[in-house]
């Protein structure tokens, strides 16, 4: 196998080896169900969809996603291992893109693992199965460029604790930026040109339209860049501290 | 061939590497001394690839390590300061991720995983965690991702660190046998060590090159190269050793003599064995113990080094 998925292998390896990937999982799942059901007022809605549990997701990953990127470049360097793979012919983008899929895919299992909650909602109603499984996407998308860009802040640290503290506040400042009342607060002064920019840089307006099964095409390349753009920029940071 | 050329690397203020030039033939077990802070890790963490020099450039075989890393990399097999491994993997796991990365699949690379498994005598804990290894073993299992591709350079920082003696043989007995026609790159603080497996000896202080040359050759820059040590019971012994051509000074413990010889005019030392065994025979006194000593490494990696701090 290629550098890529070897790397990619290893690290889910390592979620799996400690007790890590179990405990995420079982709190994902149990977080996910106690905002459809309670907080989300699933029963009370009386509707056969899923917007109760998708709400949510933006939110949840806000301390979720921190969780599973923290470790994923400042553990190495504490641990002295950044040393021996970088030292490994492996290119760096292949590091770095290895070790985003490996967390990527892992939240996508625990997004896959709600499927309980699909067969629910199907049994209880008739059910737009499309516009549910183009949440799903929408969701995995988000959290991809909620990964992205914890990648970035774990190789800036060495400490997995500060590590996780800026990367939930850094995405809490760009999902509470599209909130509907910190945009008003800008709307009063700031030229309409400038509101607009500040809200497509939320997670919150791009996953909106997603939530409810519509993928649309600007929504999609908004997570798409941003992911993209974790990653050039954790390679970048690992690349400056080689040098530095 | 290593090239090493002008590097040079510092961290903020702190200039750590400071021109260090050196050129490495297949075939060369050259070990890195000097005190701690020296510089020995940076210089091979720019060797391997996981630092940049600030100047100056290494080039492995050709491939310059700055502008072809992975080329480098891949004739590399380095096994960095405190031997880090992914602790919460299995030694054959791990063993097996390097493989995959070194580009081996299949039955290939379960030959290969199996041999440095035998190799390094870890057959026993193939399917232990390495987390729960002692320091030993450890070390061990970094030696084993080091040697598995054969690579054509090896660069071991402090191999045989918290290795017991037997273990320290042995894994001085495998740079040996490994050193035919490969380089190989030792950074150690024991001077036996250097003079066990090493061809060629480097003492590096405060970021540049002290020393290089020999073991042997750094052996002959002490006091105590071709000094001659014994136990002498008889008369007049100090007087009639003092008087000896060719002794510099005479060292006294209880009834043990150390002469130490003067250089001569062609800049070797005098050879005072024949001279003491004359006179000892002549004065019938009672020699005991008689050692001619090679010279003294700590003493010349003292001077050496001490010179430099100054």
């Amino acid at each position: 196998m290629n550098s890529l998925m070897a790397v990619t292998r290893r690290e889910l390896y390592a979620y799996f080896a400690t007790p890590l990937a179990y405990v995420f999982l079982a709190i994902f799942l149990v977080m996910t169900a106690l905002f459809t059901f309670y907080i989300g007022n699933f029963f009370e809605r009386r509707q056969a969809d899923l917007l109760p549990f998708f709400a949510f997701h933006p939110w949840l990953y806000l301390f979720l996603v921190p969780a599973l990127s923290m470790r994923l470049w400042a553990e190495e360097r504490k641990a002295g291992t950044l040393e021996l793979l970088l030292t490994l012919p492996i290119r760096l983008r292949d590091a770095v893109l290895g070790k985003f899929l490996a967390a990527w895919l892992f939240a996508g299992l625990a997004l896959l693992l709600t499927f309980p909650l699909v067969i629910t909602v199907n049994w209880l109603g008739s059910v737009d199965n499309g516009a549910i499984a183009a949440a799903y996407i929408g969701s995995w998308l988000m959290a991809g460029a909620y990964l992205a860009i914890g990648s970035c802040l774990s190789a800036v640290t060495a400490n997995q604790v500060i590590a996780f503290v800026l990367t939930a506040v850094l995405l809490f400042v760009l999902v509470i930026v599209g909130f509907p009342m910190v945009l008003t607060a800008f709307k009063g002064w700031a030229p309409g040109l400038l509101v607009d920019a500040v809200a497509n840089l939320s997670f919150l307006t791009h996953y909106e339209a997603i939530s409810k099964g519509v993928l649309d095409f600007g929504d999609v390349l908004y997570f798409v860049l941003m992911i993209a753009a974790g990653l050039a920029a954790t390679a970048v940071v690992i690349d400056r501290k080689k040098a530095g | 061939m290593i090239r090493i050329q002008d590097l040079h690397k510092a961290f903020g203020h702190v200039a750590a590497v400071r021109g260090i030039t050196l050129e490495v033939a297949p075939g060369d077990v050259l070990g890195f001394l000097g005190p701690n802070g020296a510089g020995k890790s940076t210089t091979m963490k720019m060797i391997t690839g996981f630092l940049l020099p600030d100047r100056g450039a290494v080039s492995v075989f050709g491939h310059d390590v700055a502008k072809a890393p992975e080329a480098a990399k891949r004739l590399i097999g380095y096994l960095p300061e405190g031997a880090p491994a992914w602790g919460e993997m299995t030694v054959d796991a791990f063993l097996h991720f390097i493989a995959d990365v070194r580009g081996y699949r299949g039955v290939e690379r379960s030959e290969r995983v199996a041999r440095v498994l035998r190799e390094l005598e870890l057959d026993n804990v193939r399917d232990r965690v390495i987390e729960t290894l002692s320091k030993g073993f450890k070390r061990r299992v970094g030696l084993a991702q080091a040697i598995l591709h054969d690579p054509k350079v090896l660069v071991l920082d402090e191999p045989t660190d918290g290795l017991d003696p037997n273990q320290k043989q042995q894994v001085r007995n495998l740079i040996q046998r490994l050193s035919a026609d490969r380089i190989i790159i030792i950074s150690t603080h024991i001077l036996e060590e250097v003079s066990a497996v090493c061809t060629r000896a480097v003492i590096i202080a405060d970021g540049t090159v002290v020393a290089d040359g020999t073991p042997a050759s750094l052996e002959a820059q002490s006091r105590y190269h071709r000094a001659v040590s014994a136990t002498l019971r008889g008369d007049g012994i100090d007087d009639a050793l003092h008087a000896l051509p060719g002794v510099r000074e005479v060292e006294s413990d209880g009834d043990r003599r150390t002469l130490l010889a003067a250089d001569s005019d062609e800049g070797t030392r005098a050879d005072l064995l024949p001279g003491l065994l004359a006179l000892a025979n002549e004065r019938q006194w009672q020699v005991s113990d008689l050692v001619v000593e090679r010279g003294r490494l700590d003493e010349v990696f003292r001077r050496l080094t001490r010179e430099r701090a100054a």
